[in-house]
C-alpha cells in the first residue's frame, strides 16, 4: 500500500511538470483516444461515445464481423454474398479491424484485391472497366461457379546500402494473374494491387473540413518544396457530381459511406441503396450461366444496415500513443520532422463542426497523414489512374497505430500491396516527391535510423 | 500493485463479517481460516471455484445425455422416415437445445469450448449458410447434399473439414444445421419451418440428405462428449489445471463469461441487433421459431453459475462470496440476475414477430427492456469484479 501511495505520489509531480509538453501528443484522437496495446488495439470504439451510438455501432460490429452467405437463406438480412467475391465477410481482410497481407506462395489471396481497368476514363472521371472481368478480379465464387481468376506474387530482392556502407535489400513484386474464368486479358490491361488496410480512426479523418485538405494541397508546388500535395476530386454516387476523395489507397471514395457500400459490392457481392448492380459482368454471367439478382428485387444490404456499419468504421478509436517521453522516440520525432517526413504525413489536423456525429466535432487528432496524393516514384507505381490520381500517385496514408499492427495482425507488412516487410522496407521504397526524404534517411547514422524507427514504434 | 488481490479483499471482507459473528457469539474461528461466513455457513473461494467445475461438468454432461437422446431419435427417423418420428426428432432437438444453452456461460475465457481448437464454431454457429447443405428455395440443387460429384460421401469428417477453412468457413454444421435439415427453411410469419418427411423417402438425394443429417448429429454428440471429458473430475484435463489456477484467476474466469454473455452476447449481438435490424429471421433459431428458448436458456445459464445450482445440483455459488464482500451490491446484482430471466421470458413469442412495429409495441418493449436490464447485470457484474480485484470485458473488443 505504501509503495503504491508513493508512486502515485510521484505520477503526480512528473504530470504536473515536464508531461505537460508531451502528454497531448499520446492524445491521437483528442476525446476519442483509447488506451488499448493489445490485438484488439484497433477495435474500440471511441472513448467518448454516447449509448445511443454504442448501440449503432455494436450492430455495425455484428454485421462487419459475421460471415455472409449465399442467398437465398433463411437469415434474409445476412445473404446476398456473391455470386463472385474476394471474402465472406468484411473481418476476414481487416482482421480484428486491422490491416491484411498479400498472399503466401499457393494461397488464395485474402486481404489482396487486384483492381483492374481499361486505358481511359469514364464520363465520371473513373477508370473504364474491363468487358468481361470489370474493375476488380473476384477471386472466390459461390459452390460450382467459376471465380475471375487468382493472383499470384512472387517477388525479387532488390539490393542496396546506406551511406554508412550497412547494405538492405527490398522484395520487388511480380504479378502473375491466372486460373483466368473469361479468357485472357487486354494487352492494355492496367492493375492496381491494393491490401486492405486497417480501419481504425477513420470517422476522425473524415470529421476533417474540406478546407483544411485544400489548404494543405499545393499541387503545382508554388511553395517550391519538391512536394506537391493533390487533392483527389471522384465521383459521388448519390450527389451526381465530383467531390473530395479522401479513402482508399488512392483517395478515390469520397465518403466512408460510399466506400463501405463499394467495398460489400465489390468486394463481397453485396448490393446495397448506392450500388444496386452486382460486380461481376453480363457477360461473365452468360459465359457461366448464372442468373443475377432481377432489377426490381431489394437490395442485398439494407440502407439501414449499410448505415449501422458507416457509423461502426465511423466510430473506431485510434490508440494512444506510448513510450513519448523515451528519449530515443522523442529524437526519433525530431528527426521525422527533419528529415521533411511530416510533410506528407501531418502530425495534427483539427476536425471541423459539421460531422453528424458529436463525438468526433473539434477533436485535434494526429493521423500523421494529409490525405493527399503525392507521387511516389516509379518504384512504387502501379500505373494506373484512378480519377485525378495518376499511375505514380498515392494518399498518405495515416499511421497512427502503425507500431501496434504486429500485435493486432501478427505481421509487419506495409504499403499498397504489402510488399515491404517492415517500416524500414517501406522508407526505402518512398521515392517521387518524398526521394529527398528517402536520401535524408539513406545519409542518417544507424543510430538515427533506429531513433525514427522507435518514433515510428510509438505511433 | 494496481489491483488489490482478491484473497485480501475476502480476508478483510470475512474479519468484518466474523467480527460481527463473533460479537454474536458464533463461529468466529472461519475469519481466522480465511473463510467467508453466509447464512452461518464457511465458504472458501476455491470451494466456490470447485462447485463451479461441478455445475460446469453437470451441464455439459446434461448436454451431452440429450444429445445422444436427439441422436436415438435421428437415427430412429432415418431408419424409418414417417412424420410422427420426424417430429419425435424434433422434439429431441428442442429438448436437446435447453442444457446446452446453459452451457454457453462457460465461453469467453478461452476454456475447452472456444479456446484455440474449441468445437463452439462446430456446435453453434450462426448465421446458417443453407444453401451450402442442402437445396433453398430458388435453388432446388444447392448444397453438399445434392452434388454428389464432389462430395461423393457424407461423413462427419467431411463436414468438420467444409468448416474449418481458417476465417472463410461455410457455417454447415452444428444445432443449427441439423434444426435446418429437420425443419427446413421458415417461409412462415406464424409457424416454424415445415420440411417434409418425404425429403428423406421419395425426394431427390433423400439418403445423401439422410447421411448428412446423421452425420451432422453424430458431430455434434461427439464434440460435446470432447467437453465433458475436459469437465469430469480428473487431473489430466481442462478441469484439473481450472482447480490448479489462483482461485482469482479462475473466478476471473466464471466472471468472464456471465459478463461477456449478458453485456456483448445476449444485449449487444442477439437482441439489439435484432431489435435495432427488425430484420425477421435475424434470430439464431429462425428454423425451428425457438430463439425465445436462446434467450432465456442463456440467462437462466448465468443464474445458475450465480446461484450454484443446476437441476439437482446445488452448492455455493458465486453469489456466497459476492454476499460477503458487497453485500448491497451482490443484492442488487442477485436481483438484476433474477429479473433478466423474467424479462427475457416476457419476450412474446415467436421473437421474430416480436421484433417488429413501432417501439410501442408490446413485443418491442420487452425486448428493450431485456436489453437495458441486461446491460445494467453487465456493468453490475464489471463493478463486483471490480470489487474482487480484476477486471471483466463486456465487449469482444476488451476481451
Amino acid at each position: 500500500m505504501r509503495y503504491a501511495r508513493r508512486s502515485t505520489f510521484h505520477a503526480l509531480i512528473w504530470l504536473s511538470t515536464a508531461s505537460i509538453a508531451w502528454s497531448d501528443d499520446r492524445l491521437s484522437g483528442g476525446d476519442t483516444t483509447v488506451f488499448v496495446t493489445n490485438d484488439k488495439a484497433f477495435a474500440r470504439p471511441l472513448a467518448n461515445i454516447s449509448r445511443l451510438t454504442r448501440r449503432q455501432h455494436t450492430v455495425g460490429n455484428s454485421f462487419f464481423n459475421q460471415n455472409w452467405v449465399a442467398s437465398p437463406s433463411s437469415t434474409t438480412s445476412r445473404d446476398g454474398l456473391g455470386h463472385l467475391f474476394n471474402a465472406r465477410s468484411c473481418s476476414a481482410c481487416h482482421v480484428r479491424d486491422g490491416r491484411a497481407e498479400p498472399p503466401q506462395k499457393g494461397e488464395i489471396s485474402l486481404g489482396l484485391v487486384m483492381r483492374i481497368s481499361l486505358p481511359g476514363r469514364l464520363e465520371t472521371g473513373g477508370p473504364v472497366p474491363d468487358p468481361a472481368y470489370g474493375l476488380q478480379l473476384s477471386e472466390r465464387a459461390l459452390p460450382g461457379l467459376k471465380p475471375e481468376g487468382h493472383v499470384q506474387v512472387r517477388y525479387e530482392e532488390v539490393g542496396g546500402t546506406y551511406t554508412d556502407g550497412e547494405p538492405f535489400s527490398l522484395r520487388r513484386p511480380i504479378y502473375d494473374i491466372v486460373d483466368l474464368g473469361a479468357g485472357p486479358l487486354s494487352p492494355d490491361t492496367k492493375f492496381s494491387p491494393r491490401v486492405a488496410p486497417a480501419v481504425h480512426g477513420l470517422g476522425l479523418l473524415a470529421a476533417v473540413d474540406d478546407e483544411t485538405l485544400r489548404a494543405q494541397a499545393d499541387p503545382n508546388d508554388l511553395d517550391g518544396d519538391g512536394i506537391s500535395g493533390k487533392v483527389n476530386m471522384v465521383w459521388d454516387y448519390e450527389g451526381k457530381k465530383l467531390v473530395t476523395g479522401r479513402f482508399g489507397w488512392k483517395a478515390n471514395q469520397p465518403s466512408l459511406r460510399q466506400q463501405t457500400a463499394g467495398a460489400f459490392v465489390g468486394d463481397l457481392g453485396i448490393t446495397s441503396p448506392l450500388f444496386p448492380n452486382e460486380n461481376h459482368t453480363t457477360s461473365y454471367a452468360e459465359l457461366h450461366k448464372f442468373v443475377s439478382m432481377p432489377d426490381d428485387e431489394q437490395p442485398e444490404l439494407t440502407a439501414k444496415i449499410l448505415q449501422r456499419v458507416t457509423a461502426y468504421l465511423q466510430t473506431l478509436a485510434p490508440p494512444a500513443r506510448r513510450d513519448v517521453s523515451d528519449p530515443a522516440v522523442r529524437q526519433g520525432q525530431r528527426l521525422f520532422a527533419a528529415m521533411k517526413c511530416a510533410s506528407c504525413h501531418t502530425p495534427e489536423l483539427k476536425t471541423g463542426d459539421f460531422h453528424q456525429l458529436a463525438e468526433l466535432r473539434n477533436q485535434t487528432i494526429r493521423p500523421y497523414t494529409d490525405l493527399l496524393l503525392h507521387d511516389m516514384g516509379a518504384g512504387l507505381a502501379d500505373g494506373r489512374e484512378d480519377f485525378e490520381a495518376s499511375g505514380q500517385e498515392w494518399r498518405t496514408p495515416p499511421l497512427w497505430g502503425i507500431g501496434l499492427q504486429e500485435r493486432v495482425n501478427g505481421h509487419t507488412t506495409l504499403l499498397h500491396d504489402g510488399r515491404a516487410r517492415n517500416l524500414t522496407e517501406a522508407i526505402l521504397w518512398h521515392g517521387g516527391e518524398a526521394e529527398n526524404s528517402r536520401e535524408r534517411f539513406l545519409n542518417s547514422t544507424r543510430e538515427e535510423r533506429s531513433a525514427l524507427l522507435s518514433f515510428l514504434e510509438s505511433l | 500493485m494496481k489491483r488489490t488481490s482478491l484473497p485480501l479483499v475476502i480476508a478483510l471482507a470475512v474479519a468484518l463479517v466474523s467480527c460481527k459473528q463473533g460479537e454474536s457469539g458464533s463461529n468466529d474461528q472461519a475469519g481466522a481460516n480465511g473463510k467467508a461466513l453466509v447464512n452461518d455457513q464457511a465458504v472458501t473461494e476455491a470451494e466456490v471455484v470447485e462447485h463451479y467445475a461441478k455445475l460446469v461438468s453437470a451441464t455439459y454432461t446434461d448436454a451431452f445425455a440429450y444429445a445422444k437422446t436427439m441422436q436415438g431419435a435421428v437415427n430412429a427417423f432415418l431408419a424409418e422416415p414417417t412424420a410422427e418420428l420426424m417430429q419425435k426428432a424434433r422434439d429431441s432437438w428442442t429438448a436437446a437445445r435447453l442444457p446446452y444453452l446453459q452451457t454457453e456461460v462457460f465461453r469467453f475465457y478461452e476454456g475447452p469450448i472456444d479456446d484455440e481448437d474449441g468445437p463452439e464454431g462446430l456446435l453453434n454457429a450462426w448465421p446458417m449458410d443453407e444453401a451450402y447443405i442442402d437445396y433453398v428455395e430458388g435453388n432446388a440443387g444447392s448444397g453438399v447434399v445434392n452434388n454428389a460429384a464432389e462430395f461423393p460421401n457424407i461423413d462427419a469428417a467431411l463436414i468438420e473439414s467444409l468448416n474449418e477453412k481458417d476465417g472463410e468457413a461455410n457455417i454447415s454444421c452444428g444445432y443449427h444445421a441439423i434444426e435446418f435439415l429437420l425443419w427446413g427453411q421458415d417461409f412462415s410469419a406464424e409457424g416454424p419451418g415445415d420440411r417434409p418427411f418425404t425429403d428423406y423417402t421419395t425426394a431427390d438425394n433423400a439418403d445423401r440428405r439422410g447421411d448428412y443429417l446423421r452425420a451432422v448429429t453424430n458431430l455434434v454428440v461427439e464434440k460435446l462428449e470432447g467437453l465433458v471429458a475436459e469437465w469430469v473430475p480428473e487431473k489430466d484435463n481442462y478441469r484439473g489445471e481450472f482447480l490448479k489456477l489462483p482461485t482469482s484467476k479462475a473466478l476471473e474466469k466464471i466472471m468472464t463469461g456471465m459478463s461477456m454473455l449478458s453485456g456483448f452476447e445476449m444485449a449487444a449481438e442477439r437482441l439489439n441487433v435484432a431489435y435495432d435490424t427488425q430484420a425477421q429471421e435475424d434470430e439464431h433459431s429462425c428454423f425451428s421459431d425457438t430463439t425465445h428458448n436462446d434467450m432465456i436458456y442463456d440467462l437462466v445459464g448465468i443464474h445458475n453459475v450465480w446461484t450454484g445450482s443446476y437441476k439437482d445440483l446445488s452448492g455455493p455459488g458465486l453469489q456466497v462470496l459476492a454476499q460477503g464482500l458487497k453485500p448491497e451490491l451482490a443484492g442488487q446484482l442477485g436481483s438484476k440476475i433474477e429479473d433478466s430471466v423474467a424479462a427475457a421470458k416476457a419476450i412474446p413469442v415467436p421473437f421474430d414477430q416480436a421484433i417488429l412495429g413501432e417501439d410501442d409495441a408490446p413485443g418491442r418493449k420487452a425486448i428493450l427492456h431485456t436489453i437495458e436490464t441486461l446491460e445494467e447485470q453487465a456493468k453490475l457484474l464489471v463493478a463486483m469484479a471490480g470489487e474482487m480485484g480484476f477486471g471483466v470485458p463486456i465487449s469482444e473488443e476488451e476481451g
